[in-house]
């Protein structure tokens, strides 16, 4: 039991599933950010990362696959004073959820965006996600799958995502720092999280990223967008782990100054008989 | 006095600006309006036209007949000339080939070009209306000053509405020329005004005609009212954003047709599964699919009843003119609120566009109950908060995220516990669900049966709903003028859960039960012998994306 109370539940994971390391590292993150349970919303669509809010002590949505941000980025504009962070998998996020990626990523509003990634669906027990590799066999992808695999760091930097990460399940403390510093900046960022399946994905296991991931030196210039663009490319034989592109961009509040000024929309009340006035529109 | 000017042309012609003048114009003398849109899926060309009725009495209806057709083309004249009356004007532009006694030609365009914009012709065309019907001009001015707004341009439309207004003398007789006391408002800014007025702060929605102009209204006073209006990317977005903003605390609102409603039905059956408060506005079209993107039809009812695997509660309100839609926009949050479900407000292409007039809506009675349990039950170190506890009534409290220290909400859209984790517990299972639907039976104590109007003793009951309404209570009130049998209706507004009472009882009485519907399959009548086994022997159904006329009714009546 840790000092801010986000206690874990009994989850429904595999013993030894990538999950519990990344279910650490965000406790980890919130407890040193010294955030408590009721100022934290986890938002999850459906899948194993998508259980997420079942198993820690904060505000919790479960809503439905592939559609976690929508609720999230709601949430998060009429209720400010909320740390909204969504737990979603490879499926959730950029299969079933694309579209909401793309343009919440555009949205910029201030939530965070951890993606857990095993490269397979998990749930309904192994099929190709949009980031397994091309010719990966699966029960479905019986002849190997046919299409490339998705790049989510490189998708997101060219849609104009402020913060650009990407964690492992196996580096917990990496992915704790990684993950505060995506919890504080003030914008969309997301953290695509190297998970291995160990019921379904054969072939990217806690050995075949172990044998690849490095973690980016501290001397790497992460508000230099061809520099990013490069390093997101890296992948096969190095896999680089950390901030691959960080920089300030103006957040969807900033463009509505009734959202900045007072307290959050959802504490505003509303007098029906002050705003009879509108009827002026129709005289 | 009642009578009816149409304003015909292409799309692209500025009628819709004529039009709304002439209306003002006409509603600001005083008179009761009713005006109606036709318009084709297209920004230029094609065929248009607005209808603009008005009379000393309450308007509920269009009508067929014409007095006054206002040609923008001579494509214009043939498509209605059939409907204008003996005594009927046609005012059209000088050097049309038109052969008929009622044509008025008049240099609309010679005298916009003198004046130097060929945009203006209209103000010409609309003097010269106006002086047929010997109303005033002293109203045109602030009107001009409303729509243009830019100095210069009114000043050159009141060249032109001047010059128009000279060319000819008075024609028609009118009445009722008064100081004008009322708004004049169509389906969907009273939805707005209401959402607005229910103190809604999020409404997200992705565009679809004929839903749009909601979301045009609220974005316009975002700023002064503090709510969030978002372009979602797609209809899934924007109900499950609006349901985010709920779980949040905040009023949230999304509104669509059929088709965006289509891609709506699973975060519908969200918002009941996670029991957060949804308003939702269905503004029909004909379907399927794509259907008659500009048109209007009753054929989503079973769908928005039925929409979403499994049993849950929801309310679904069909709305039947302006001013009910206002006050049942307002209502709906509040049952939204007080039963944790989604509701439906069933609109359509008809009543989202007419403009009519009434007195000006009244928020002094508007009473925004959210049925939060922030302040009350929930102080620290009371008790444990369970966003499902299972209660008597099937309802839970409810607190704002983040509101209180020490409490937590948890929603889940797989089957939970009183907390919100996930269970498999077909124990559980069925407290959960009956819990939910526990709050099915409350509702109905809170329903509202339909509206009758017409003979006490009739021997014909109509049954119909939503827009309905207005062509079915002129069609109804000319029936029983006329002698002979006596008519009666019954007009559904709430019409899920189905209010029972009335019809049972009225249905005993009628020789012959006629629903009257704007879809191919008689929904309500299907919804009806579903629900009370009460059988429609006779049917008036109209499906060609055009609304009913109290004309047509009537005429319907006939063969029956």
């Amino acid at each position: 039991m840790s000092g801010c109370g986000f206690e874990t539940y009994e989850t429904a994971w595999c013993p030894g599933c990538g999950n519990f390391g990344i279910l650490a590292a965000l406790k980890n993150a919130l407890e040193k950010l010294q955030k408590k349970p009721h100022e934290v919303l986890v938002v999850g669509g459906i899948g194993q990362a998508a259980k997420t809010p079942q198993y820690i002590n904060t505000n919790g949505f479960c809503g439905l696959h592939g559609r976690a941000v929508p609720p999230a980025a709601a949430a998060k504009i009429v209720n400010r004073d909320l740390t909204v962070i969504v737990n979603t998998g490879d499926g959730d996020t950029y299969g079933e959820g694309g579209n909401h990626l793309i343009h919440n990523i555009r949205r910029n509003i201030d939530i965070t965006h951890f993606v857990h990634d095993n490269q397979i669906y998990g749930l309904t027990k192994g099929q190709a996600s949009p980031t397994t590799a091309e010719g990966h066999v699966t029960t479905v992808q019986a002849l190997g799958s046919k299409m490339l695999p998705l790049n989510p760091l490189l998708l997101s930097l060219v849609l104009g995502a402020g913060f650009v990460a990407r964690g492992s399940s196996g580096d917990v403390k990496l992915l704790t720092e990684i993950m505060e510093q995506a919890i504080i900046y003030k914008g969309y960022a997301i953290v695509d999280i190297l998970q291995p399946c160990v019921s379904f994905n054969k072939v990217n296991t806690y050995k075949w990223y172990k044998e690849r991931v490095y973690r980016i030196g501290s001397d790497y210039d992460f508000e230099n967008m061809d520099a990013a663009i490069n390093k997101a490319s890296e992948w096969g034989d190095r896999i680089p782990l950390g901030i691959i592109y960080k920089k300030e961009r103006p957040v969807y509040s900033d463009k509505l100054d009734f959202l900045k000024k007072g307290k959050a929309l959802v504490y505003r009340g509303l007098n029906p008989q002050k705003i009879q006035g509108l009827l002026s529109d129709f005289m | 006095m009642d009578y009816n000017i149409l304003i015909g042309g292409e799309a692209g012609q500025g009628m819709d600006t004529l039009s709304a003048i002439l209306e003002r114009t006409l509603k600001r003398n005083g008179f009761e309006i009713f005006s109606t849109k036709d318009y084709m899926s297209r920004i230029r060309g094609g065929h248009n036209f607005i209808q603009i009725r008005f009379g000393d009495k309450k308007l509920y209806s269009h009508k067929e007949s014409l007095d006054v057709i206002i040609a923008l083309n001579a494509e214009s004249v043939n498509l209605h000339i059939d409907r204008l009356v003996e005594n009927g004007t046609i005012v059209i532009n000088t050097g049309s080939d038109i052969n008929d006694h009622r044509l008025l030609e008049i240099p609309m365009k010679e005298i916009a070009g003198e004046i130097g914009n060929a945009k203006i012709a209209g103000s010409v065309a609309l003097g010269t209306v106006l002086k047929l019907f010997n109303i005033k001009r002293d109203k045109v001015n602030s009107v001009f000053d409303k729509v243009f707004k830019k100095q210069d341009i009114v000043e050159i439309n009141m060249k032109a509405f001047e010059k128009g207004y000279g060319l000819v003398g008075g024609k028609y007789e009118v009445n009722g020329m008064n100081d004008d006391d009322k708004i004049m408002i169509n389906g969907n800014e009273a939805v707005a005004v209401g959402a607005i007025a229910a103190g809604c702060k999020f409404y997200s929605a992705y565009p679809m005609t004929p839903s749009t102009s909601i979301m045009n209204y609220m974005a316009a006073k975002m700023n002064k009212i503090e709510m969030v209006v978002e372009q979602a990317e797609d209809e899934i977005a924007a109900i499950n954003m609006a349901i985010g903003a709920s779980y949040a605390g905040a009023r949230a609102m999304t509104g669509t047709s059929g088709g965006g409603f289509s891609l709506m039905v699973e975060g519908l059956g969200l918002s009941s599964m996670m029991e957060l408060p949804l308003v939702i506005a269905e503004v029909q079209r004909p379907g399927p699919a794509t259907g008659l993107p500009t048109r209007t039809e009753q054929g989503d009812l079973k769908f928005v009843i039925n929409a979403s695997q499994g049993d849950f509660p929801r309310m679904v309100i069909a709305l039947k003119n302006p001013e009910d839609a206002f006050y049942q926009t307002v209502r709906a949050f509040n049952m939204a609120d007080k039963y944790r479900i989604p509701v439906i407000l069933l609109s359509d292409q008809f009543l989202a566009d007419y403009v009519t007039t009434y007195k000006p809506f009244d928020f002094s009675g508007i009473e925004n109950e959210r049925y939060m349990d922030n302040n009350k039950s929930f102080k620290k170190g009371e008790k444990t908060y369970k966003p499902y506890e299972l209660t008597p009534s099937g309802i839970s409290p409810r607190i704002i995220p983040g509101s209180i220290e020490g409490f937590t909400v948890l929603v889940d859209s797989d089957e939970h516990d009183e907390t919100g984790h996930i269970v498999e517990s077909g124990r559980l299972r069925v407290k959960m669900n009956d819990k939910r639907m526990k709050k099915a039976e409350l509702l109905e104590e809170d329903i509202q049966e339909p509206e009758f109007f017409g003979s006490k003793d009739f021997e014909v009951l109509y049954v119909a709903w939503g827009s309905t309404f207005g062509p079915l209570k002129e069609a109804v009130n000319n029936l029983n003028r006329r002698g002979g049998k006596k008519y009666g209706a019954l007009i559904f507004g709430d019409i899920w859960p189905l209010p029972k009472k009335e019809i049972v009882e009225k249905a005993k009485k009628a020789c012959t039960l006629v629903n009257v519907e704007q879809n191919a399959t008689g929904q309500l009548a299907s919804v009806i012998r579903e629900q009370t086994g009460i059988i429609c022997t006779k049917s008036i159904l109209k499906y060609d994306g055009r609304p009913f006329s109290p004309e047509y009714i009537i005429e319907r009546s006939k063969t029956l």
